[in-house]
């Protein structure tokens, strides 16, 4: 199928700052794509570029293809954006601001009553829908936040970081309410800096410096992953200079709870162990994760996705 | 279009109706400030304690004294004691004005020769000493023409003021009051609700729908302007009723510059939030332009006094030409005839600035 997003080669930047240096992805109708990376990586900007908020100043972007930025091309009818940000009137309730985005995108009166219902069934929030949207729970705010960018049904939905804040429970409802839109039809692409949900889209991008270092599907990505990750646990002062001393072996290390997680170059692994365990230090191997993989592209590291890309 | 607008402004209503506060500003506020400055804000001045040095003591010098208490706008709060004290008193502060008759008053009056008598006024606040001395040369004018039974000849001035025949400062105050509120309370509420959605974020959601900017500002606009018109009536009515200033000139034509005046002030506030991030900025800045507008206005200065280069400021004041149709309706009962000119000035200001906020809009927000 052909895509109803395209992004190609987008570049901007913000005063000293480089927010995106040509980034390109694609997405087919009825996939749910994720955009993944840490803070700072560009997600935002490149949704607010797909939503017509920015005009690029490198590179295009296209939905269901037509420019985003031109107000009179009708694609704003087809486009559902969900900002990081708080979007809704607080002093609003819940029934109160899904009737005005309603209205926004001027749907009929039977339209409004039947879709908001079944959003409102949806999410639970029926119970709320006289409650002022600014006293809801972070969750349930999303919710709401996310209904108001379904009700006029786009053909694309744009959602930055919709489980930024949100409890681990609310944040299972999210998904699952994407999944039944995607399910008829919708495509999403959806931020999130958080590597656990990548396994929960259709295909990711992991976004690094405003460029894509990898792309395909998660468990296929997660999958060619040939590094080996190790659990170490003991004390910082022999661990350190142990992995100090293995230099480019070692592509990225990050904190694990009291221990640390080591991600060390395939065929390096063996040495390091032996190596540690003489220093006095537990080792562990573990079960390579999204978060490896992403972290073994940052630090700008070994080839690991060759097999999915 | 009109389903987009019409929720848009139900939107606002929702918003400003439901905030206590906000009712306070826009309902509370006026009422309360034209309570008080129908009451307080006033040029007449009456009482003023007046220390009295006769050292004649003759029938005409109490004569003359009591001419000036009787007036009602001196009092005598010192008749005894010789000029030290007097000028000690206007030292302190315990006496605006000092009454000095000398010894011979009574002599020259009856010889007819010219009788000097002098007043000394506290001039620290000019407005009010020019103001006590016009008082005390109506009085000694019109003491010395009881005295003289038949005037000889020469130049007698028989003045009248018009259209606030007794001089009363309210009639003209109540006036500028609707004009600067009206202003005041507009300006703030347009500025913030565009602000306030830029500061909270629900512009981004607005701006990726399909509402037009025409209808993004039509629909921040309209009740403002409706209320407005509220405003005004509130205040037009509390000053015809409560403080008897008269309306003598059409309802209509008031209601129709209000229109025009309201296209200024909402085409000011509209400018502000296009320049504004938070609405702590835009307060800041609505009360930076405020004051320059109502200073320069003629409200309380007249324009016809400043230096040549302000009054070509006071061309581009929305103020200046409203107070002049307000007070020309209520006072002097004229009509479109007269106030055109006005009007049409505030009417093309109004389409200006109006065009100008939503340029910006379109520029700022794309």
């Amino acid at each position: 199928m052909s895509p109803v997003v395209a992004a190609a080669g987008l570049g901007h930047v913000y005063g000293a700052v480089r927010a995106l240096d040509g980034l390109s992805f694609a997405v087919a109708p009825g996939e749910l794509y994720g955009l993944i990376g840490a803070d700072g990586a560009g997600k935002t900007t490149a949704l607010r570029i797909l939503a017509g908020l920015i005009v690029p100043q490198r590179g295009s972007a296209r939905v269901v293809g037509l420019d985003p930025a031109d107000t009179r091309s009708g694609v704003r009818e087809s486009l559902g954006y969900m900002p990081q940000r708080y979007s809704l009137y607080g002093d609003l309730s819940v029934a109160e601001n899904l009737r005005f985005f309603a209205r926004l995108f001027c749907l009929s009166r039977r339209e409004y009553a039947e879709r908001s219902a079944r959003l409102l069934a949806i999410t639970r929030l029926e119970k709320f829908a006289g409650r002022p949207a600014e006293q809801l729970s972070g969750g349930m705010y999303k919710k709401l936040a996310l209904a108001c960018a379904l009700l006029h049904r786009p053909r694309v939905l744009l959602l930055d970081e919709p489980t930024n804040g949100v409890d681990p429970v609310s944040r299972l409802d999210l998904w699952e309410l994407l999944y039944e839109f995607v399910a008829e039809g919708m495509a999403v692409v959806v931020s999130t800096p958080y590597m656990d949900e990548a396994e929960r889209c259709h295909r990711v991008g992991l976004v690094h410096h405003g460029r894509l270092l990898l792309e395909g599907e998660p468990r296929a990505l997660v999958a060619g992953f040939t590094d080996a990750v190790l659990q170490v646990a003991g004390a910082a002062e022999c661990v350190e200079p142990v992995l100090e001393r293995a230099g480019a072996d070692v592509v990225a290390v990050a904190p694990l709870g009291g221990a640390l997680r080591v991600v060390v170059r395939r065929g390096a692994s063996a040495g390091l162990r032996r190596a540690l365990a003489a220093a006095g230090a537990q080792v562990e191997p573990l079960r390579p994760n999204f978060e490896d993989l992403f972290l073994a592209q940052a630090a700008g590291g070994a080839p690991a996705g060759e097999a999915a890309a | 279009m009109i389903e987009r607008l019409k929720r848009m402004m139900i939107k606002e209503f929702l918003q400003v109706l439901r905030d206590p506060r906000m009712l306070g500003v826009i309902f509370g506020v006026p009422l309360i400030q034209t309570l008080v400055f129908g009451y307080a804000v006033s040029t007449d001045v009456t009482d003023v304690p007046t220390a009295v040095v006769d050292r004649d003591r003759s029938p005409a010098s109490r004569e003359l004294v009591a001419a000036f208490t009787s007036s009602g706008h001196f009092r005598v709060v010192s008749a005894e004691g010789g000029m030290e004290r007097a000028q000690a008193m206007l030292d302190d502060g315990s006496a605006g004005a000092v009454l000095r008759i000398d010894e011979g008053f009574a002599g020259d009056l009856e010889g007819g020769r010219t009788a000097r008598v002098q007043l000394i006024v506290d001039g620290t606040d000019s407005n009010t000493a020019r103001v006590v001395l016009v008082y005390a040369n109506r009085i000694t004018e019109r003491f010395s023409g009881a005295v003289r039974a038949a005037p000889a000849g020469g130049v007698q001035l028989v003045h009248r003021a018009w259209f606030n025949e007794n001089l009363e400062s309210r009639n003209f105050f109540v006036p500028g009051i609707i004009a600067m509120l009206v202003m005041l309370v507009t300006v703030i509420l347009t500025s913030m609700a565009v602000v306030r959605e830029k500061e909270v974020g629900t512009i981004e959601q607005l701006l990726v729908s399909p509402i037009t900017p025409a209808e993004f500002i039509l629909g921040k606009t309209l009740p403002f302007a409706i209320i407005g018109y509220v405003d005004v009536l509130l205040v037009s009515l509390l000053g015809v009723f409560w403080f008897d200033v008269p309306i003598r000139g059409s309802v209509l034509l008031l209601l129709l510059a209000t229109t025009f005046y309201l296209m200024t002030t909402l085409g000011i506030g509209l400018l502000i939030s296009t320049a504004c991030r938070t609405q702590q900025q835009a307060l800041m800045m609505v009360f930076l332009v405020f004051f320059p507008f109502v200073l320069l206005s003629g409200f309380m200065f007249p324009i016809e006094n400043m230096p040549r280069a302000v009054q070509y400021l006071t061309w581009v004041n929305p103020l200046r030409y409203f107070l002049v149709i307000l007070r020309g309706i209520f006072l002097k009962g004229t009509g479109v005839e007269i106030l055109w000119p006005q009007m049409a000035a505030l009417l093309a200001m109004g389409a200006a600035l109006l065009a100008a906020a939503t340029l910006r809009f379109r520029k700022t927000s794309a």
